[in-house]
């Protein structure tokens, strides 16, 4: 649920990473923070256990520029993935505008993938969204990995529906800001779309 | 959507910032800052140099785990946090189950008195907002959005 307040004149958006436990959510963050200009960010916040798994979200605060006389600002998110954090994750996508499914692509995590998609679906229904009306794109990352699944294996199992997807290098940045870019379009083209 | 849009004019801002000025005042307090519950900041005053973004939406995320509690104990929301540190204090407050109004203060005033002076502002803000969501959910409202074109949005990612 985006927030615009036309005093300040600003648009504010919240952005989901989500996908299956180290898969690299926090990494694309880490990623985007590093290279942005410090005036367009805020500092990153992450809840993190000793061993840096997300215990609850990383958050990370966006200036992206002006659209007709208003910022745009968006607020990144990752949900925990690991399986256990469940509520977690259902707390962290109250007034999502936009997700980006983060997968693993190493074959030894498909089923994770598979899964972590299912709860995806399960946790937007629950609070009455649903992934095909919602922006929605999809990262394939560790494509520098050994044994990784082709891009299109990944893509049938993944994404029957064809929304927006990227290879990605989280670590090195490939694919990093083309799939914030892409998920960041989808959500103001939502806005026009609803009136805002 | 589940829940309407939140939007923010300059009519109903300056009523709200009118109230956390007076609170801040009021209540002795460092800081004041009102929050929706995610995690978006919509009005602050007193010391302001705090990183409020931050404080924003660790609050949410904070009042949300609580909210999940709250849940499995089928119990209502937890409308009212404290939480007492050695130099800073915080009070946390849901108004209308819509926003979260939050006061940082320190020993220059007292526990009792902060939460006199929450209890008269969420009333008020109570109002506002009410009013707001009315506003808000009028289908005649207009949008900034709704000419913006494809250049424009293309034109945010051009640097
Ligand atoms: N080789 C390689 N390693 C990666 C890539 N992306 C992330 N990693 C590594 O994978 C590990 C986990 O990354 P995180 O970003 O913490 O994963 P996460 O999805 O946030 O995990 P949770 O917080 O547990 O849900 C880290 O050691 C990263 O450096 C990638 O594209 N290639
Ligand atoms: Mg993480």
């Amino acid at each position: 649920m985006s927030f615009i307040n036309y005093l300040s004149r600003e648009i504010n958006c919240k952005i989901v990473y989500y996908g299956p436990g180290l898969c690299g959510k926090t990494t694309n963050l880490q990623y985007v923070y590093n290279k942005t200009n410090p005036e367009a960010k805020g500092k990153m916040i992450s809840l993190a256990t000793e061993t840096e798994r997300t215990l609850f979200f990383d958050f990370l605060p966006l200036a992206l520029g002006e659209i007709r006389g208003f910022k745009t600002r968006f607020h990144l998110y990752t949900v925990p993935g690991q399986v256990f954090y469940d509520a977690s994750r259902k707390l962290i996508l109250k007034g999502v505008d936009g997700v980006v499914f983060v997968a693993d692509s190493q074959i030894a995590r498909m089923e994770a993938n598979m899964e972590s998609m299912e709860n995806l679906r399960t946790n937007l229904a629950e609070q009455g969204y649903s992934l095909d009306k919602l922006p929605y794109v999809i990262q394939y990352n560790k494509r520098d990995m050994p044994s990784i699944a082709p891009s299109e294996e990944l893509r049938a199992m993944l994404n029957p529906q064809g929304v927006p997807d990227f290879d990605a290098v989280a670590v090195t940045g490939q694919g990093v800001f083309e799939t914030l870019k892409a998920i960041a379009k989808l959500v103001l083209t939502e806005l026009r779309r609803s009136g805002g | 959507m589940t829940n309407p849009q939140m939007v923010m004019y300059e009519e109903e801002f300056n009523q709200i910032q009118a109230i956390v000025d007076r609170l801040v005042k009021e209540a002795n307090a460092r800081v004041v800052f009102i929050i929706d519950k995610n995690g978006q900041l919509i009005a602050a005053s007193g010391d302001t140099e705090l990183d409020t973004t931050s404080l924003a939406s660790l609050t949410a995320g904070n009042i949300a785990a609580t909210g999940g509690m709250a849940k499995l104990l089928r119990e209502n929301e937890f409308t009212t946090q404290f939480h007492e540190g050695e130099q800073s204090n915080i009070h946390i407050q849901l108004v209308g189950n819509r926003v979260i109004l939050v006061v940082i203060f320190d020993n220059k005033t007292s526990l009792g008195l902060v939460r006199l002076r929450v209890k008269k502002a969420s009333e008020q803000l109570n109002g506002i907002f009410e009013a707001l969501l009315q506003k808000v959910q009028d289908p005649a409202r207009e949008t900034p959005f709704a000419e913006i074109t494809d250049e424009d949005i293309d034109n945010l990612f051009n640097d």
